[in-house]
């Protein structure tokens, strides 16, 4: 019988919504008992807040000082010390997810299945591989525990009508000092979130300086979009990093991803295969992102971004 | 710090638009350009800008494959270098193995920091890293974009989610390298003369004597489904009309 624990992300006041996905995957495993563990500083609204989630079971509530960041280290000497009795443990591919489930696979002695996009089986997954250009399936042991990370673009999160019991955990670990967090520059924006926006509009390097990304801001606002960027646009320094979409960015599934002046890079469309519509605006006609996007217009951006932002808007 | 150890892999060059082979059994590699997995090269670069700040005394590139791996590992030694490794197997290695490898090569070393890229970018799979970090019970600061070694502690800046976050790992220590940490440097002809005078050391890797660790089994390979190659439409009006049409303005 499997017995699965999500490992919750959040920002030390609330729930990112990459468990809610890691919970819609977590069902579609089996028709088993989910528990999801909390890692936090003062985390009872954080976890009273997945106890919300449906179909948790009961909610295991670490709370500590050393949870106050999101340390690898630290949380996987812990995740290790709850982990007995679990055949599955699941956390989101995101940043948080890639630092803490590896470290946690090899502490149990396994390999992790990385970026699962379908479900097969309790021991069966496809992930992708090469940027997304090959999909993979995969079986594992089942006499160890599955470690895997969700590619959260693949899930539709679960609903929250629940209300699963929170638990209070102490456990018995070894926290290491030799980790310590010194700052988080965080990008301030009152933009939807890249990750979980239903629109986002992208820039590339035709846009040719962080000046110019304005229009691109512009014309997000007038539709409500999230921002994101090529790797282009934010290696030249037009937008910060977090704004990175692609293999080794952001991975997104919004209904409307409208790509500016990005040609189209492998990297860059494995990154946005999951969206609804694709409408790619270039000046080469050639350029492989029209390759995928539903709609294109051939031309200038500096013209067609301004005039698309004033038909929004009216 | 005496030496640090990197991580160099091969794999399939990034410009290569790979492709599945007819029986679903792997991609293609045969008579296809191979790389050093560019997460790599940014690990080999930052190690020795390290020497040449004088941080470090010697770099040491490590590669598990086939002979094959040695082309990668003269590339690195004509980057700059001192020595390279080859830990000669004919399997795949999944990361929980080819962690295990590194750590005994840790120890024979007596590597003080090792850096990898965070991906290959053949499998995806960001794992190394974190499993030999978690293994040597030693601290791991992934997806860095800025290092700064002070004596036995690194400040390393990290590319997350919502930003830069900044953590201070004690040294000994494992790094993995994001993209924007640096821009390797190209290799020039007189460099790749002397790196064939370079030592490489050539490991079976049953005189390691590492546990396999159990593979994931790899089923079957597919390509992804195609989107479906939309249309051109001739100016804004026209694109508005089509949103409209789909609701999605």
């Amino acid at each position: 019988m499997s017995k699965i624990l999500v490992i919750a992300e959040h920002d030390g006041s609330s729930l990112n919504l990459s468990t809610a996905k890691c919970m819609a995957c977590a069902t579609k495993l089996a028709d088993a008992e989910i528990d999801v563990a909390v890692f936090a500083e003062d985390g009872t609204d954080i976890a009273n807040e997945a106890a919300q989630l449906d179909s948790v079971s009961k909610v295991l509530l670490v709370d500590s000082p050393s949870n106050r960041y999101p340390l690898a280290a630290i949380i996987a000497a812990q995740l290790v010390a709850m982990a007995d009795g679990y055949s599955h443990l699941l956390g989101p591919s995101t940043t948080f997810g890639k630092d803490l489930m590896p470290r946690v696979a090899a502490l149990l002695g396994v390999n992790q299945i990385s970026d699962v996009m379908t479900v097969l089986g309790t021991h069966k997954f496809k992930r992708p591989i090469y940027a997304g250009n090959a999909i993979l399936t995969v079986e594992v042991p089942d006499d160890r525990p599955v470690v895997a990370t969700i590619r959260t673009a693949s899930f539709s999160g679960v609903g929250s009508g629940n209300s699963a019991i929170v638990e209070q955990v102490s456990l018995d670990a070894d926290i290491p000092d030799h980790t310590r967090f010194v700052e988080l520059q965080a990008g301030q924006s009152d933009r939807p979130d890249l990750q979980t926006a239903t629109k986002v509009v992208s820039g590339g390097r035709a846009l040719g300086s962080s000046e110019n990304f304005d229009i691109i801001f512009k014309l997000a606002d007038a539709l409500g979009a999230g921002v994101g960027a090529s790797r282009a646009a934010v290696d030249a320094g037009y937008v910060a990093n977090e704004m990175q979409v692609g293999q080794t960015g952001k991975i997104i599934a919004p209904d409307l991803y409208i790509a500016i002046g990005i040609s189209g890079a492998i990297q860059h469309l494995t990154g946005i295969k999951d969206a609804g519509t694709i409408v790619a605006i270039n000046k080469d006609e050639d350029a492989p992102i029209f390759e995928v996007a539903d709609l294109g217009i051939v031309g200038d951006l500096f013209q067609i971004v301004p005039e698309l932002e004033k038909a929004i808007g009216s | 710090m005496e030496r640090v150890l990197v991580g160099l892999k091969r794999v399939v060059d990034y410009n290569v638009r790979v492709r599945i082979r007819s029986d679903g059994s792997g991609v293609e590699t045969d008579g296809v350009k191979m790389s050093i997995n560019p997460f790599d090269e940014i690990a080999l670069e930052e190690a020795l800008r390290m020497k040449e700040r004088g941080e470090a005394n010697e770099v040491v590139v490590v590669s598990i494959g086939g002979s094959e791996c040695q082309q990668q590992l003269r590339t690195g030694l004509a980057m700059g270098a001192d020595r390279a490794i080859l830990v000669e197997t004919a399997e795949s290695v999944n990361p929980l193995t080819g962690a295990r490898i590194f750590l005994e090569l840790i120890k024979r070393e007596a590597a003080e920091l090792v850096l990898l890229g965070k991906q290959a970018i053949d499998d995806d799979n960001n794992q190394t890293g974190q499993m030999l970090a978690a293994l040597w019970g030693r601290p791991q600061a992934t997806f860095a974009s800025r290092i700064e070694l002070n004596g036995s502690t690194a400040k390393v800046t990290r590319e997350v989610d919502v930003g830069l976050e900044t953590i201070e790992v004690d040294l000994p220590a494992v790094i993995t390298t994001d993209l924007r940490l640096n821009e390797p440097r190209y290799v020039k002809l007189p460099d790749i003369m002397k790196a064939k005078k370079k030592p490489l050391d050539q490991i079976p890797v049953a005189d390691l004597a590492v546990e396999s660790a159990a593979s994931i089994t790899a089923v079957t390979f597919e390509p992804p489904e195609q989107r479906q190659k939309g249309i051109i439409v001739k100016d804004v009006a026209e694109l508005v009309a089509a949103l409209k049409d789909k609701g999605l303005v």
